[in-house]
């Protein structure tokens, strides 16, 4: 169903909202060691949902997100509060850092990338909470 | 490795967490508020006794040493804060099992009361001024949802005097803490005190003293810019307003301690003269806005603003014995304002009212409920044997020791009008007839069983701690005793964060 009326807004929505998660995952894995990280990773995706949400309304943005913000930010922050504990199965103090490579691919997992995946999910769930509610909160009728 | 250190900033911010990923389960939320408070409480008790047996303890967080990592320190009065903590979050959780309607858990109440937790545990814990900055936010924005959870107009009125003058504290403590980098170029404690004794004969560490001090002097709700408390905490849910008044203040007036022990040391006759008649104006304006209230709520909230005078009266005077009395007087206070918050929550309960007029004939019918007020609202006046008596007795010896006569008298004064403000609450409440009720006023509902148990047993529960300290203070004599020798000597502090073979490694 288009809601915004503008045939140029519904394309461009559907074209440039993958474009724009690809990106913000890219900006997430890179943000370690270059620009880029978590936060801004977050910013990034919950503005492709944004747009989508302008052209095609929150209850379709939501039926793609499947699950409620509020659940996102729960979960970012249970990812981010869980990363700093494999440190003290090791003996070391709170939050430092423990990294492990996987053999096939040379992938390095660590828990700073845990960490910002937590802050990801907590961005993208805070701004999404935020820009529902302010579009439910316009309408009446909901 | 000491795991303690850690663990009462982790646990209330995992059960938040949890809390918040069953943010549709009521039960679930209910059961984790109960179990978070209380292994926060049994997790605090455990870094209590490793810190009096072992002395301060250091975790350098992410394994960056100091000064360039964060490190979180448990000394004597941090340790004894996070229990104080752990018993007022556990009281509290019990008692909002009762009286939290589902409008307001709906909306967050449990995951915000864990964040603001969190956020008082780790102001008590950190090492590093920044992150005590960053801990103090945390628990702002914990307070600012807390206190206008539900929306209603008068919440808001007292919301934007709380949000307003905090942030301007918060400003004032982020500009300090700026310039203080500038001076030193370190952020961590220890290290600060370190560098801040080499630097000689500069007004700017004076400068910094007082920017400090009026940071945290709002924070603490102390003369002249305590507003924000009065018109605030009487507007929330009464479980909401008893936590605040339990905890967030004490969090500024723990500031205050660390800083003009540790850090500013250097010049305690000029900082500490202003500390001193600070303390005495505030005693006296707190308690004199008591007296022309007619709120139940509203005269505890001008109750705290004059306890809090004790408190810094305690480290104004910068003895052994005076600091002693201001620790001593910090854990007598948290518990028993905690707890007639809770009793007016009780009676709002019962009668639907604040009002002292519409109150009334309360002992006739719940004469329990009557004892129970009294023990805290005596033990605030300082009637002996209560735990607020020894806590009085030891802050004004010490400054009958020092000289320190008029703020002594004033300290005097405030406590005899104290024990007015107390028995005008007692007559009101309790003692008189109940008023006439009028047509309009809606009927309240019956109280249940259950309900009813829920709000007695963290009552009761603070009483007898008052009970405890009133009647068997010497453990917690010692225990402050102990904590004011640590905080005068912050060598060992500075040793125990810097020293490479104090410092806790892996």
């Amino acid at each position: 169903m288009v809601r915004s009326g503008t045939l140029i807004l519904s394309v461009a929505a559907r074209l440039l909202m993958p474009l724009q998660l690809l990106f913000s995952v890219f900006l997430l894995l890179r943000g370690h060691d270059e620009p880029g990280g978590g936060f801004i990773a977050g910013l990034v995706a919950a503005g492709a949902f944004a747009l989508y949400m302008f052209a095609y309304g929150t209850q379709a943005t939501r039926a793609m997100l499947r699950v409620a913000p509020q659940d996102l930010i729960g979960m970012g922050l249970f990812l981010g509060v869980a990363s700093t504990l494999p440190a003290w199965w090791h003996g070391q103090p709170f939050m430092t850092a423990q990294w492990w490579t996987i053999p096939l691919i040379g992938f390095t997992f660590s828990t700073p990338l845990i960490f910002d995946i937590g802050v990801y999910l907590v961005v993208l769930g805070s701004v999404l909470t935020a820009v529902v509610g302010l579009m439910d909160g316009g309408r009446d009728d909901g | 490795m000491s795991t303690e250190v850690a663990l009462p900033i982790l646990i209330p911010l995992l059960s938040g967490v949890v809390s918040l990923l069953f943010w549709r389960q009521r039960l679930v939320q209910r059961f984790v508020a109960v179990a978070g408070t209380g292994s926060l409480l049994v997790s605090g008790l455990w870094l209590l006794s490793s810190v009096s047996e072992h002395g301060i303890l250091v975790m350098q967080m992410g394994n960056w040493q100091a000064p360039f990592g964060i490190s979180l320190v448990a000394d004597l009065l941090g340790a004894i804060m996070v229990v104080m903590t752990g018993i007022i979050g556990f009281a509290v959780a019990l008692y909002s099992l009762a009286t939290t309607g589902r409008g307001h858990e709906a909306f967050g109440y449990f995951p915000l009361m864990h964040l603001l937790l969190a956020g008082v545990a780790g102001a008590f814990l950190t090492g590093d001024i920044f992150n005590l900055y960053v801990w103090f936010e945390v628990m702002l924005v914990a307070s600012f949802a807390l206190l206008i959870l539900g929306g209603e107009k008068a919440q808001m009125e007292g919301a934007i005097k709380y949000v307003t003058l905090n942030l301007l504290s918060s400003v004032i403590f982020l500009s300090a803490v700026g310039l203080l980098y500038g001076l030193v170029g370190t952020l961590n404690m220890a290290d600060i005190a370190q560098r801040l004794g080499q630097v000689e004969g500069n007004g700017m560490v004076d400068v910094l003293a007082v920017m400090f001090m009026v940071a945290f002097g709002i924070k603490a709700a102390a003369f002249p810019l305590f507003f924000w408390l009065p018109a605030s905490y009487h507007t929330p849910p009464v479980a909401v307003s008893a936590l605040f008044a339990g905890l967030l203040t004490k969090v500024g007036v723990y500031a205050l301690f660390r800083v003009f022990t540790l850090i500013f040391n250097q010049n305690p006759d000029y900082t500490h003269e202003i500390l001193l008649w600070g303390a005495g104006v505030t005693m006296l304006s707190g308690v004199l806005g008591a007296t022309a209230q007619f709120e139940f709520r509203r005269i505890l909230s001008f109750h705290i603003v004059s306890q809090i005078g004790y408190m810094i009266l305690g480290l104004a005077l910068f003895t052994p014995l005076a600091i002693i009395g201001g620790v001593f007087y910090i854990v007598h206070h948290i518990i028993v304002k905690t707890n007639l918050f809770l009793v007016s929550g009780f009676v709002n309960r019962l009668c639907g009212s604040y009002e002292l007029k519409r109150l009334g004939g309360l002992y006739r019918s719940h004469p329990w409920l009557a004892v129970l007020f009294l023990i805290p609202a005596l033990s605030l006046a300082g009637v002996p044997p209560l735990s607020g008596f020894f806590a009085k007795f030891i802050v004004i010896r010490a400054g009958i020791e020092t000289e320190a006569y008029g703020v002594t008298f004033i300290a005097l004064l405030v406590g005899l009008l104290t024990l007015y403000s107390m028995i005008k609450i007692w007559a009101e409440v309790f003692w008189k007839a109940p008023p006439e009720t009028r047509k309009d006023e809606p009927e309240v509902a019956p109280i249940g069983q259950r309900e009813l148990w829920q709000m007695y047993l963290p009552i009761v529960g603070l009483a007898l701690c008052t009970l405890f300290i009133g009647l068997y203070g010497q453990p917690i004599y010692a225990l402050a005793e102990a904590s004011a020798e640590q905080l005068l000597d912050p060598t060992r502090y500075i040793e125990a964060v810097m020293g490479r073979s104090t410092g806790v490694t892996p």
